[in-house]
Formats: structure tokens, sequence, C-alpha cells
């Protein structure tokens, strides 16, 4: 009978084999997908039981904080005064995560990747989250937010020299702690006023004249304008076959560029702008950063691109559909995030060198020693530091004595620009804008700022003030 | 070296995996090594030692390795449970102890000639046939999941099947070493295929009736296939008829198609096995929850595992996150800690114990001894299969344990018993085989 044990076995022996067969299938093979499947809970209590780290502002104060729940996990809590809803986020188990608390997760979750995790189960240490420090400035976030008094809109204040983001203010804001709510959070969701939106980095809006800073660079970097080049500045020149009409439809016969941008005259910058070609446009705003995410430290979702837009589309501006003399005054389809104009304010204050936006200062482990840097990183060169330079002192022309004075401090220059953008004009709401940076001479600060749907509001009345008061907060 | 000696030696693997194992699970929750751990690690040492003396004494000549690969497999399984509840590992601890007393006694009873069980092999049986139907008795039957599995006796709860395996192999073994020879050379060829005598076909289809009494009584598709399995594997022995055991196969696919198609809770489980991720059946009570969790438990796993004592067993609130971890699903939980090669570790240990079963089989001198050896390794590899199938998704998951693993008394005792059978069996070979 051992011809047919040693056949039982065999079978017996092909059996166990499958078993581990099937063992690997799920272990190896299948694992991925089981993990993502939408039933597999495990990786989130998993990650409930981590101490997530500290998010702290530029002062040391607590943005985000684990506080321990029931059973060894933890739960995060905001301050009740939530300054910084957008740039922060939240992170919440049932709710998903939003803002700095996802793009620095595992960071914050002290996941430092395959061979420091296992290295961490053999030594069975306890997985602990990274600290984050950002550069947000909670003194001059609360004045901007103070200076929107509840007016829907956005402030964004970089240094221009390190591209660190130390104000993002997007009104209306939201309580992060309530997000814990289902039906808070339905609500939110559902709001038409749309509180998660981040306007700083979401928000569209035409720029209006501000965008003037750009066919300006172009205008002087390219070699084929001075500030001293004159133009006529006469309202109802043709364009594009239409005619353009001045605000308030003024005359300005002959005049210098300087001129031009002081009193943000639509027909010469649209004139440059034709002369210039959408080529020589295009090549500007791209090193501007138009046309792409801007490369701030925050979820690719959470931000958009700024440019012409057609049917949900950038276009690019050397699209047949580009009325380029129209785009060049901040009008066509010309789309824009407050980030991108004030990255644009920066990168003429930083003579001609735009800088990566960072909202992250440094991430410390939980030994304090330095993980990350927000070390300062260029972008790219836009235009030479003597086209820089020129458009500095024409930007602080505008303040000093054209559209812009309401953004003036006293005994601080500074260089701006202002923007209204027409949205309803049988409503007379505008977008106004102020885009800027101060001091003149030295730029620690670019700015910029925008109010929504402003019933018959200016860039110089309603945007000015609100630049000139953070600016007073940031200098003073 | 005598095989005694090797015994004790080869039992350093199990006493190094007691310690260590249970120095994991304390520094993982304790953060220090409590005297309880001591206890246990050397109380299991202890015990292990104790049944060493009693074979050294009694079975001199028994197969050395069979008792330290299930002592590595019994450590082993003591380490995960006391990993899932320490009140758990006290319960598991005592029922080893109470395994032992049975296993000892075993050996004392039947040390003269193991033999005298063919004398009662209608008792036997009958004792078998009555304990797989005692789960369905009013009162005392119990139903876990929709299968009648278990019998509650006051505090007691035990499943009959464990010990109703080892009853029917006896019988099988102890009828066919009769019939074997009537069954072979009886056999008609009949168009085709070799039939068997119908007069000596009574007693099988009788075995064949009983699965699928199984099948819809006890419903639970794992125990009727690993009984089925076992008497198809004891008959192809005795017979070397390739087809007796294609008849036995088809006859089996036949009733559980039928089975299935007309049984709704066999039909039911069925279902869970082929859509584990249906929103209704994840949903549904007895539906597919638990072998979801037991495969999302397994990818969590990997090839190296997420590390002793490092798998999610509950959600903080405590609801399963794996069910019944410590019985059903603890292959689950210990490929979701040791992996892949933990798992395969594992299988390979349970694979030597057959190993070790089917050699004493091929060593015993007379046709009780081989058939008795033969079935209970194969009924041993079948359960682990069936149990490791269900989990794995290979087959639809049900209810048997895995032996000297799974935490539960009855398949403790059984399987005590199943092995002590073998060390009989092989004492006794071993020593004619010397010509002693």
């Amino acid at each position: 009978m051992n011809g047919p044990i040693f056949r039982v076995f065999v079978v017996i022996v092909g059996l166990f084999a499958l078993l581990v067969a099937w063992t690997s299938r799920w272990t190896v093979f299948d694992a991925e997908a089981l993990r993502d499947n939408t039933k597999n809970r495990r990786e989130l209590l998993q990650e409930q039981k981590i101490d997530r780290g500290p998010i702290k502002d530029r002062d040391g104060n607590l943005l985000a904080r684990s506080v321990p729940g029931p059973q060894e996990t933890y739960d995060r809590r905001y301050p009740n005064d939530p300054l910084f809803p957008h740039a922060v986020g939240y992170s919440y188990i049932d709710r998903g995560q939003a803002g700095l608390e996802r793009f620095y997760s595992d960071q914050l979750s002290g996941d430092h990747g395959e061979i420091t995790s296992l290295l961490d189960q053999v030594l069975s240490r306890k997985r602990e989250g990274d600290e984050l420090r950002t550069n947000l400035d909670p003194g001059a976030q609360r004045v901007a937010l103070q200076a929107l008094n509840g007016r829907k809109g956005a402030v964004v204040v970089m240094e221009p020299k390190t591209g660190k983001v130390r104000v993002m203010a997007s009104v209306p804001g939201y309580d992060q702690n309530a997000i814990r709510n289902s039906d808070e959070f339905r609500r939110l969701n559902n709001d038409p006023d749309s509180p998660l939106l981040n306007r700083t980095t979401q928000a569209l809006y035409p720029p209006g004249s501000t965008f003037k800073v750009v066919t300006a660079t172009a205008a002087l970097d390219s070699g084929e304008f001075t500030p001293d080049s004159t133009l006529d500045g006469d309202s109802g020149k043709v364009i594009s076959g239409v005619p353009l009409a001045n605000s308030g439809g003024q005359d300005f016969g002959n005049i210098s560029l300087t001129t031009a941008l002081t009193n943000s005259v639509n027909t010469v910058w649209a004139q440059v702008a034709v002369k210039l070609g959408k080529d020589t446009m295009k090549r500007y705003m791209e090193r501007f950063g138009f046309g792409e995410d801007p490369p701030i430290d925050l979820p690719a979702d959470e931000k958009a691109p700024s440019g012409e837009y057609r049917k949900g589309r950038v276009l690019s501006p050397t699209s047949t559909y580009v009325d380029v003399g129209r785009m060049a005054i901040g009008q066509d389809k010309l789309l824009v995030t407050p980030l991108q104009m004030a990255t644009v304010a920066a990168t003429v204050a930083n003579d001609g060198v735009r800088m990566k936006p960072w909202l992250m200062s440094r991430i410390t482990d939980p030994d304090g020693r330095t993980r990350e840097d927000g070390e300062p990183q260029e972008e790219a060169r836009v235009m030479s530091e003597s086209a820089a330079k020129q458009l500095q002192e024409m930007m602080g022309n505008v303040v000093r004595e054209g559209t812009g004075t309401a953004a003036a401090l006293s005994g601080i220059e500074v260089g701006g620009k202002t923007g209204t953008a027409e949205i309803d004009p049988r409503q007379d709401l505008n977008q106004p804008w102020f885009i800027g940076f101060a001091p003149l001479d030295n730029p620690k600060y670019a700015i910029a700022v925008t109010v929504e749907r402003s019933v018959g509001g200016q860039g110089g009345t309603v945007a000015a003030p609100v630049a000139q008061q953070v600016l007073q907060e940031l200098l003073g | 070296m005598s095989a005694r000696n090797r015994e004790l030696l080869a039992l350093i693997p199990a006493s190094l995996l007691v310690t260590v194992g249970f120095a994991a699970v304390f520094i993982q929750e304790d953060d220090l090594i409590s005297d309880t751990s001591l206890t246990y690690g050397g109380v299991f040492l202890g015990l292990c030692f104790v049944a060493h003396l009693i074979i050294r004494f009694t079975l001199p000549d028994a197969d050395p390795y069979l008792f330290p690969l299930v002592a590595l497999l019994a450590c082993f399984g003591l380490v995960m449970i006391f990993r899932i509840d320490e009140d758990l590992a006290r319960d598991q601890a005592q029922w080893f102890v109470i395994g032992l007393i049975v296993f000892a006694a075993t050996i004392l009873l039947l040390r003269k000639d193991y033999r005298v069980l063919e004398r009662y092999r209608y008792t036997i049986a009958l004792v078998g046939i009555v304990l797989l139907l005692l789960p369905r008795v009013p009162g005392i039957g119990a139903q876990v999941n929709g299968a009648y599995l278990g019998i509650e006796l006051g505090p007691i709860s035990f499943q009959p099947a464990e010990l109703s395996k080892i009853c029917i192999i006896i019988f099988l073994a102890s009828y066919l070493r009769d019939t074997r020879q009537v069954l072979v050379q009886g056999a008609r060829r009949f168009a085709g295929i070799t039939l068997p005598p119908l007069r000596h076909l009574m007693p099988l289809l009788v075995v064949w009736g009983a699965a699928m009494v199984l099948l819809v009584f006890i419903r639970d598709l794992g125990s009727s296939l690993m009984f089925f399995g076992a008497f198809l594997a004891i008959i192809y022995i005795a017979t070397d008829r390739l087809s007796f055991v294609l008849i036995g196969l088809g006859m089996f696919g036949l009733g559980a198609w039928f089975f299935a198609n007309t049984v709704s809770h066999v039909a039911n489980r069925i279902d869970a096995w082929q859509h584990p991720f249906d929103d209704q059946l994840y949903d549904a009570v007895g539906g597919s929850y638990q072998i979801a969790q037991s495969l999302f438990a397994q990818a969590d796993g990997g090839v190296a595992g997420a590390g002793f004592g490092q798998a999610l067993i509950e959600t903080p609130t405590g609801a399963p996150i794996l069910p019944a971890a410590q019985t059903d699903l603890i292959y689950a939980l210990i490929t979701n800690e040791l992996g892949l090669f933990g798992a395969a570790g594992v299988l390979v240990v349970y694979l030597l114990v057959t190993e070790r079963g089917m050699r004493i089989a091929m060593l015993a001198q007379d046709s009780f001894s081989t058939l008795l050896a033969a079935g209970l390794a194969a009924v041993f590899a079948l359960q682990v299969f069936v149990i490791v199938g269900g989990v794995t998704k290979l087959i639809p998951l049900t209810g048997v344990t895995l032996p000297f693993i799974s935490y539960g008394g009855s398949s403790i005792v059984a399987n005590f018993l199943l092995v002590a059978l073998l060390l009989l069996i092989s004492d006794r070979a071993r020593r004619e085989a010397q010509g002693r």
C-alpha cells in the first residue's frame, strides 16, 4: 500500500502548494487592490492611532494639534478663532484632509518611507509625527481679515526675496473643528458663498489693470520700450477691430509709459501688447508662472492656473481666440488667482527673480531635529534687474500720484498697481484689485488684495486701503 | 542517538519559540517582561517535558519528530492567542493540560495493543455518527454563523465533529482492512468503469450519506469536505483503485451541487465566497464581511508581515475588524503579522506533521495500522486545507479549527488523541521493523 500512500501525500503537498499560492495572491499580487478597496478601513483606523505633529504659525502659536481620544486614538483640534483655515486645512478620518494637513500628511504622521517604518516596527517604536512650522503671520493675517471686514475676497502677502507666504486670507472662512460634524460639513459644501474654497489659490478672477504690470514687464525687458516711450493715450483706439475706451472715456494725448501706468491708460497698454505680439506676451506670462499651477506647497486640487480661459480650460496666449490688446489690460478671457498676482508683484520687487511661494518654514522631528527646510527657491528670472528697477519706479508713481494713493504709508514709499475689472456693468458690480510692495527702495513684502463683486468699488478705493492697513501692520 | 534523545533535542525550537514569543508580546504591550510571561513559558515548557517523559517510558520507539512538531504548533498557537487576549490564553493553556491528560490516558490504555479498537468498530462508528448529529439536538445544539458545529452543555461548549473525525477514521481503517481484498477482486468493469461489488459498497455509501448529512443538517461544507476527502484517501490507499476515487468525487460533487442549489444556507455561503465585496452580501448577517476582512488582513500583512502584535483586530470602539480572529480567522491574523513567509512556514510545519504520519503508515506492518495512520494523517492535513483554504478564499469559508493553533478545547483534545494514536502505531511499527 506504500505506492498509494505516497501518491496521497503528493496530492496533499499539491493542495498545500495551492494554499501558499492563494496566500501569495492576497499578500502580494492583489494586495494593492485590497488595500485600496473602499470597504477596507484598516489604513484609516491605523492613522487614527498616530499622534500627528502640530502645525504652528511663524510665532509658534498652534494652528493644529492632536489630542488623545478614546482607545489610544487621536483627534485633530484647531483654534476656536481660526485665522488660517484654508492654508492649514483639516484632517479627519471620516472627512478626509485638506490644505497643509494633506500636503504634509506623511511628515505630520511620521511616515518617513519604507525603510524607516520597517525599522520602527522592528524596534517597536511608536510612530510620532513631525512638527510643521509655517511662515504664516497671525498679526498681519488678523489685520487682513479685519480690513476685508466680511467682504468676500482674498489677501496674499509674500516676502519677495524668500517667497515666504506671510498672509493667506480668504473670506468667508470656516471653523475647521466644525468639519467633524457631517451635517455641518454638508452645509459648508453646499453654501453658495463657498467658504471651503481657498480664494487665494483656487478662485479665478479677472485681474483688471493689475495685469498691466505683466504687459509693462514685457515692454521694458524685451527692449521694445522704455519708461519714457510715448504713445497716443486717447480713448477709443481701435484694438482688434473694436474701439477700446479708457476709464471714464478720458483722452490723454501723447504720454509716456510711466504716465500710462500711473493713470492706468487702457489704450496705451493695448497698443504696447499689439506691438509686442502674442509670442512675446506668452513668453513673459509663462515666466511669471501663468498657465500652470502655482508652485506653492498645497495639494494640486486646491490651486488653479492663471491665464486665458475658454470653456473651463487654459488657452495659450498665442491662441487665435485671444485678443492680445484686451488681454494686456486684464480684460478678454483672462482669469487669475490672487496668489498669481502677488507673485507678479513679488517678482518685480525681487528685481525680476520669481521665487517659489512657501507656506512651510521648517519641519522638525519630535526630538527637534530639522528634517526639511523651506529654503528660498528660485523659479525663474522673469526680467532683467534694470527692467525691474524701472518698473519699481513706475509702480512707485502709481501710489505716489496715480490711482493707488490710498495704499500710501506715512514715511514709507509703496509701489503698486490698482485694477478694477467690470463684472456686471448693469448692476455696477466690480472686482477691485491692488497689487504692490513696500518699502519701494528695499521691498520686504509683496501683496495682492482683491474683493469679490463690489458694488461700484474701484481698486484704488476698495482694495488699496486694505493693502495699506496690512502693510502698515507689517512695517509699522 | 536514541529516538527519545532526538525528540528531546527537537523540542528546543519549540522552547525557543515560546520564550521569544511571550517576550515579544510583553515588550509589545507592557514594555517590560512581567512575571506572568515567564510563568506561562515555564509551565508550558514543563508540560512539553512531561509529555516527552510519558512517551519515553511508554513508547520508547515511537517517531521522534512528531511530538516536537506538534509542540511547535501548540507553542505558536498559544503565543498567538496570548497576543489576542490573555484570558483566552489561560483557558487554552488549561485545555492543553486536559489534552495532555487525554494523550497520556490514551497511550497508557492502548499501550499493549491499540488494535483492540477494531473489535469495537461499529460502536465507534455509531459514536462518530451520533457525535456528528448532536449539534442538531434541540437544547444542546448551538448554531454559529448558520452552521451547526457545536454543542453547549452548561458552561462547556464542544465541537463534536473534532472527535467524530477520529471515530470515523478508526471505523474505516478497520472495515477496509477486512474488505479491501473483496472490493478489489470482486470489482466488475461496467461501461469502462471499475465498480466495486454492491454488497461491500453499502457501508461506503453510508459514509457518503454521512457526508451529505453533514452538508444538509450540519450545514457545513468544510467539515463534510474534510470527512469525505479523508474517506477517499483511505479507500484509495486500501484498494489502489483510482476509479473509486473518481466515482466518489463525482458523487460528492453531485451532492454538493444539488444542495448548493436547494439549501439556502449553503447557497449563501457560496455566494459570499464568490462575491465577498458585494454590498448586500457584505452587510448581511453571516454574509461576506468575515471573508472580506480576512483578505484585507492578509493584504495588510504582505510578504514580511506587519510585525508581531501589530495587526488590527478590532476598532478603537471595540467592533471586530477581524471577526473570530482566535478561531476561524487565526490564519489570516498569522499572515497579517508574520506575512506570506510566516504563514508558509506554518503550513510547512503542518506538512511535516502529515509527512511523519504518512511515514508511520508506510512503516506499519499490518493493514489496519497502515490505514489508520494514513487516514489520521490525511484527515489532519485536510482539516488544515479546509480552514486555510476557506480563509484564503480558495474554497468557501467554514468553521473548522486550525489544529493546535486555533482557540478551542475540543480541537486540542481531539488532536492530541490523534497524535497519541499515531505515536502508538509508530512505536509498534518501528519496533517490528527493527525485529525486536
